[in-house]
């Protein structure tokens, strides 16, 4: 028996970077530069965004000023800083300019705010479009041999969570950088012109409540990582139980179940207590630090009114400044953090995106030349990456596959059989010798023009949720509906088929008819046969197809491939006892070869299956040319 | 824009080609109904009861929370009018004023501070609460709900709807807030000054109309953005999961081309939503400088015919910046409370599912409880069974069988003959309509279920393994069971040898279902694991149909050992296992018909010699007859 358990290097090491699992927030500068890059590849729309953020924040720090210019002119006070007193009638018309402009500030700011976060949303949104295209490319040309080696969780999360921590930077990140930089610039000036002691007082908060934010802000990330990684422990014990609900009420392990779920739940639990403990905590300081500030401002500044160093109205707008710095000024550990974020979401996707297919056109591939679809093994080799093995997956293989014949492959689970079948559709590549189709070593030809000249019909065939149509069209999209009854016809399928009430356009899984293991393996069939190619491989395709359909199936795509190159790998040896030469595989050298008379006469393993077989069945197996 | 999807080089116009990618979402989660649905309150309530005096404890903290943010521009006010301004302007009540200051904002800040925390681990409690009494009413309820429901969707409900629930819990608090604060605004600045109060106040209601009339348009907007990033995150999902069979039958083209349809569509569809959320930014901050205007104008001239004190006018200029958060928290709330109404009406549909097999009152215990008779003891019996899953289309009809102690009966019979509900009534997975089936001589309905569960074990025919070590798997629940006796039943079903030439033996982790494991390995894991467990009564549904010869002789090697001494009904897939049987039954459309030996059978002439003419490798593939 092999046994195949979870390697530890199962994960790549180019995907190594846990720092999203681990709760490690690393930033790279490169990733948050190649991020950046990307966002001002859209030119026009990040001018536009960057000035209307400039304006924005303009706009904004004149408010605080007008409010104490009204402060004053309501006492009569005119001028820079209150410089003289005025009639009230000269008061009142400064006050009546002072309210329109103060509207038209607002206004304004009103107007390029919008601009600024619309245009930053689309460049976000729009990069992650590009995104998340490019990861879909991507992901369906790298090959097998990469894919094997991750999670397809973790691609999902690439390609979902990941493109959304970029965006979100890019939306909002970069412009709020630009408006805080403007909106504490500009207010020092200001601030420091009036009064340097006050200003320093007020703007004593940014670095204070500033730090502290991102402190507080990485802190609570590692803590929502933490949870995450509990929240998904759980997630999988609840979903464990709920499929397996049959083995839980077997063995009556409610009580068992239940404990294992509260031990996890309470951890679950504590660490989102300590989440809401130190997001209270951060959030609460914060405002009581900026009171502290104002009240000081307050106290200092008001002492300075007494004194006549300033006006009141100077000190209004001290306090309004403040009172238009708070938000921006708590989103500093909101910003820490999405740096963070984005950093290792985009050092993740990046990762991926700049891998190099290993199977990929060479410069020089040529389309296989037109032919019959020849099929030739030439002393193949080959060893699957990663894994830990102290001898060849396959090694020394030789065969020809001539168009109207069939080839039998057999042997003990683990001898190879499958990834003779791999190689053939060129999932991976070989180690040493050459496959050739019709003459040409598939390496030197296009990958394309390999993968349909081969179709390889699985023992586990992935079905799409869609109608029975769309999957069993799957590799053949344009056909009419008359190719494809006839698929399903040679496939046994049609008539079930046939019989529901939606017939062809019926979805298929959750939300629509539930196969059963051959129904399943019957669409893989004429899923395969559809689209016509020249060398067709059965990957233990008939496994859970009973022997009745199975020779019923057989006949039908006899008739109808006559001359095709066809490959049946199975263990079922009524499945491939009538192809014309039989490959017994074990270990991944042909040990036997030959036409099942032949095999059977030489008294080897496979004559031994042979017995075994048909011992099991409880009557000699029917003749090897009754069955073809 | 880019968003315009291209055509591909697999496009051809005419006519389109029968291709999705991502399967098409059904919305039925989604609909949004009522606001308030005074049956989830107070079912909700209930919940809430253990919490009665920490809630109490955060809504006082708000009150006082909200009363010192209407305290602090009074202050100000204070400190302007009173020490900077007044007649008995002076350093001395300057420093008063500050005192009061900072003392409101230390209150402020506990009460901030026990609020936020008290409102945040009521509703995390409550969001456990309730997932775990879910999760503890579907360890419970009937084997018809789960077959019917599908996975996903319970667990949406254990996660997504508790989810919205919590919010609900935290939003409603908040609202009280928000409430508290903008009626405080208004009693506080028509108190201050009348006119001026009234004249500002204007905004509030032009406020509330403008975001009556946006929230509608941009709720739609900001479903369909919603629906369309599902709808792409799905198709990529589905593209992770098919990439395999995606590159064998070269549909890369093809597929890029409708992902980048749909990704075009969420694209639009955001920049629609941004865009509606971003019209409300000119429109409440023209609305805030018509209430600032109007305070410079209208306060500014009081303030300067001394009508009124000048701090009054710094208080409303800080009131006005203050109105438009609890309006808009307000206006959102009115989403979450509906999404909460039909997440609890979801939530509370499960823990109403009825719990149809129950401990009857006087239910004994099978291990303490004397066997009628010897001849009983160990014996599983169907007396005059009548059952089905749904009314009217009964499963099995007047079905009886008896497998005597130590017996080995095998059943037979095509998908749907009956086999699988003989197999679950013996464990009383659910009740007979008519007739009963008895364990030891005693009917499965007067004994307690845990005690039924220490004599019949179970078999299933598809392993299930669950994520753990190998270890956990093969003792799970038998939790007495030591290091030996997990050994002895991994040697026993030939699995020690194979485990202990792991690196990390039986500490080995297995990941997503036994994967990495061959179907056979998992089916000896659950073959020991039914050893631990040591029953002595054993249902067994066999071996799966695609194992190969080699992985069967292993299976049928452990198969003998773990049936050794016991009583035990077969599901009966593979002739070796028929023929080994003591006994056959033959089912045929939820009734026996046929009984006896192999050697009885085969010479019988009746449909079981038919089907052993056949030469079925096994006998479950063999599909219904249409009916």
């Amino acid at each position: 028996m092999v046994f195949a358990p979870s390697a530890p290097d199962k994960r790549l090491d180019i995907l190594g970077d846990a720092g999203e699992s681990a709760g490690r927030s690393r930033m790279n500068a490169a990733v948050l530069m190649r991020i950046t890059r990307m966002a001002f590849r859209h030119r026009a729309r990040m001018a536009v965004a960057i000035l209307a953020t400039v304006l924005a924040a303009v706009f904004q720090l004149f408010v605080p000023q007008l409010l104490g210019r009204a402060v004053d002119q309501a006492q009569g006070l005119i001028g820079q800083a209150g410089a003289q007193a005025v009639e009230p009638s000269v008061a009142e018309a400064a006050l009546l300019t002072t309210a329109l402009l103060l509207l038209s500030a607002s206004v304004l700011r009103g107007l390029a705010t919008m601009m600024q976060n619309y245009q930053g949303e689309a460049v976000g949104q729009i990069i992650a479009y590009e995104l998340r295209l490019a990861f879909y490319r991507q992901l369906q040309c790298l090959s097998a041999s990469w894919r094997d080696r991750v999670h397809s969780g973790d691609l999902i999360t690439r390609g979902m969570l990941d493109v959304e921590g970029v965006r979100l930077w890019v939306s909002t990140g970069v412009l709020r950088m630009v408006l805080l930089s403007v909106l504490i610039g500009g207010g020092a000036v200001i601030l420091f012109q009036i009064d340097a002691l006050l200003a320093a007082i007020a703007l004593s908060m940014v670095p204070i409540i500033g730090v502290r934010a991102s402190v507080a802000r990485l802190k609570l990330r590692e803590a929502w990582l933490a949870l995450q990684e509990e929240m998904s422990l759980l997630t999988r014990v609840m979903e464990e139980n709920l499929a397996g609900i049959r083995v839980v009420r077997a063995f009556a392990a409610s009580a068992y179940e239940m404990s294992r779920f509260d031990r996890i739940s309470e951890r679950a639990r504590q660490v989102s207590a300590r989440r809401i403990a130190l997001f209270v905590s951060s959030t609460t300081q914060m405002t009581f630090i900026y009171f502290i500030v104002m009240g000081l401002v307050l106290w200092v500044g008001g002492q300075k009114v007494l004194d006549g160093a300033i006006t009141l109205g100077q000190l209004t707008e001290f306090l309004g400044f403040m009172l238009i710095l708070q938000m921006p000024v708590r989103q500093i550990g909101w910003m820490v953090n999405s740096i963070a974020r984005a950093s290792t979401c985009g050092g993740r996707l990046f990762a991926v995106l700049d891998l190099v297919p290993s199977i990929a056109d060479g410069p020089d591939a040529r389309p296989l030349p037109p032919g019959k679809g020849v099929l030739r093994f030439q002393n193949v080799s080959f060893t699957y990456k990663g894994r830990r093995q102290d001898r060849p997956t396959l090694s020394g293989i030789d065969f020809e596959a001539k168009p109207g014949t069939m080839i039998g492959i057999v042997g003990p689970p683990g001898s190879g059989k499958s990834t003779i079948a791999s190689l053939i559709g060129r999932t991976y590549d070989v180690d040493s010798g050459a496959i050739t189709i019709d003459g040409m070593d598939i390496r030197q030809a296009t990958v394309a023009s390999v993968r349909e000249a081969v179709a390889v019909v699985q023992q586990q065939s992935f079905l799409f949720t869609a109608s029975l149509e769309h999957n069993i069209a799957y590799g053949a999209p344009w056909s009419d509906r008359a190719n494809i009854e006839r698929s399903a016809g040679a496939s046994q399928l049609h008539d079930y088929i046939n019989r529901l009430p939606g017939d062809y356009r019926t979805l298929v899984g959750e939300r629509g008819v539930s196969l059963s293991g051959g129904q399943k393996q019957r669409l893989a069939i004429a899923r395969g046969i559809l689209p016509d190619s020249r060398i067709i491989v059965f990957d233990d395709a008939t496994a859970a197809v009973d022997a009745v359909t199975e020779q019923r199936i057989r006949q039908a795509i006899a008739s109808a491939m006559a001359d095709r190159t066809v490959i049946v790998i199975a263990h079922r040896l009524t499945s491939l006892m009538h192809a014309d030469e039989i490959l017994f595989l074990e270990e991944g050298r042909i040990v036997e070869r030959g036409s099942h008379a032949v095999l059977v006469a030489l008294n080897g393993r496979y004559a031994d299956l042979y017995r075994l077989q048909t011992r099991e069945a409880g009557r000699p197996a029917p003749d090897a040319e009754a069955a073809s | 824009m880019t968003g315009a999807p291209q055509l591909g080089r697999n496009e051809r116009p005419n006519p389109p080609p029968l291709a999705v990618v991502g399967s098409q979402t059904s919305q039925d989660e989604e609909i949004f109904g009522r606001a308030y649905d005074p049956w989830v309150v107070r079912r909700f309530l209930r919940y809430l009861a253990p919490y009665r005096r920490q809630l109490m404890l955060g809504i006082g903290a708000i009150v006082i929370f909200i009363a010192m943010q209407l305290a602090v521009p009074l202050v100000v006010r204070a400190a302007i009018d009173r020490a900077l301004a007044g007649p008995e302007a002076g350093a001395a009540l300057l420093q008063l004023a500050c005192a009061v200051f900072f003392a409101v904002v230390t209150i402020s800040y506990i009460a901030n501070h026990v609020m936020e925390f008290v409102v945040g681990r009521v509703a995390q409690a409550l969001l456990f609460d309730l997932r775990r009494a879910m999760y503890a009413h579907l360890q419970k309820v009937s084997l018809t709900f789960m077959d019917k429901t599908e996975t996903g969707r319970l667990m949406s409900r254990l996660q997504g709807d508790v989810g919205a629930l919590q919010e609900f819990l935290e939003s409603s608090i908040y609202a009280i807030g928000d409430l508290l604060l903008l009626v405080g605004i208004i009693v506080v600045t028509l108190s201050l000054d009348p006119v001026l109060g009234g004249l500002t106040l204007l905004v509030v209601p032009a406020l509330f109309a403008v975001r009556a009339v946006w929230l509608p348009l941009a709720r739609q907007s900001f479903m369909r953005a919603r629906e369309t990033q599902s709808a792409t995150n799905a198709a990529l999902a589905e593209t992770v999961h098919g990439v395999r069979t995606i590159q064998e039958l070269q549909r890369e083209d093809l597929n890029f081309t409708l992902f980048d349809a749909k990704a075009g569509d969420n694209l639009r569809a955001q920049l629609s939503a941004s865009k509606y959320t971003n019209i409300m930014v000119p429109i409440v901050d023209t609305l805030m400088g018509v209430a600032m205007a109007t305070v410079v104008i209208v306060g500014g001239g009081l303030a300067l015919d001394d009508a009124l004190d000048i701090g009054v006018v710094v208080a409303f200029l800080f009131y006005v910046q203050r109105f438009f958060d609890p309006i808009r928290s307000l206006t959102l709330q009115y989403s979450v409370m509906q999404r909460a109404m039909s997440a609890g009406q979801r939530i509370f549909e499960v823990l109403d599912v009825e719990i149809d097999v129950n401990d009857a009152p006087d239910a004994i215990d099978l291990d303490r409880a004397p066997a009628r008779d010897d001849a009983e003891r160990g014996a599983v019996e169907l007396r005059n069974v009548t059952f089905g899953y749904n009314r009217n289309q009964p499963i099995l009809r007047d079905v009886s069988l008896r497998a005597a102690a130590g017996e080995t009966v095998a059943l037979v019979g095509a998908t749907g003959s009956g086999k699988t509900s003989i197999a679950a009534l013996a464990h009383r997975f659910y009740d007979v309509w008519e007739g009963a089936v008895l364990i030891d001589g005693h009917d499965v309905r007067s004994v307690t279920q845990a005690s039924l569960a220490r004599t019949v074990g179970m078999v299933l025919q598809d392993p299930f393994l669950f994520s753990g070590t190998i270890y956990e798997n093969i003792r799970y629940a038998s939790e007495g069971a030591d290091r030996e006796a997990v050994i002895a039943a991994a040697t026993a079903v030939g699995l020690h040898r194979v485990i202990e030439s792991l690196p990390d033996g039986y500490e080995t982790v297995l990941e997503e279902s036994g994967g990495g494991l061959s179907l056979g390995q998992r089916q000896l894991i659950s073959f020991a694991r039914a050893l631990v467990a040591d029953t002595r009564i054993l249902i067994l549904d066999e071996a799966t149909a695609s194992i190969d010869s080699y992985t069967e002789r292993e299976i049928q090697k452990a198969l003998a050992i773990l049936l050794k001494g016991r009583t035990a009904l077969v599901i009966a897939h593979r002739l070796a296992t028929i023929r080994g049987a003591d006994r056959i039954v033959v089912l045929q459309d939820g009734q026996v018909i046929e009984s006896g030996s192999h050697a009885e059978l085969a010479a019988a002439g009746g449909a079981y010699s038919r089907l052993n003419q056949m030469n079925y490798a096994s006998f479950d593939d063999i599909e219904a007859k249409p009916a």
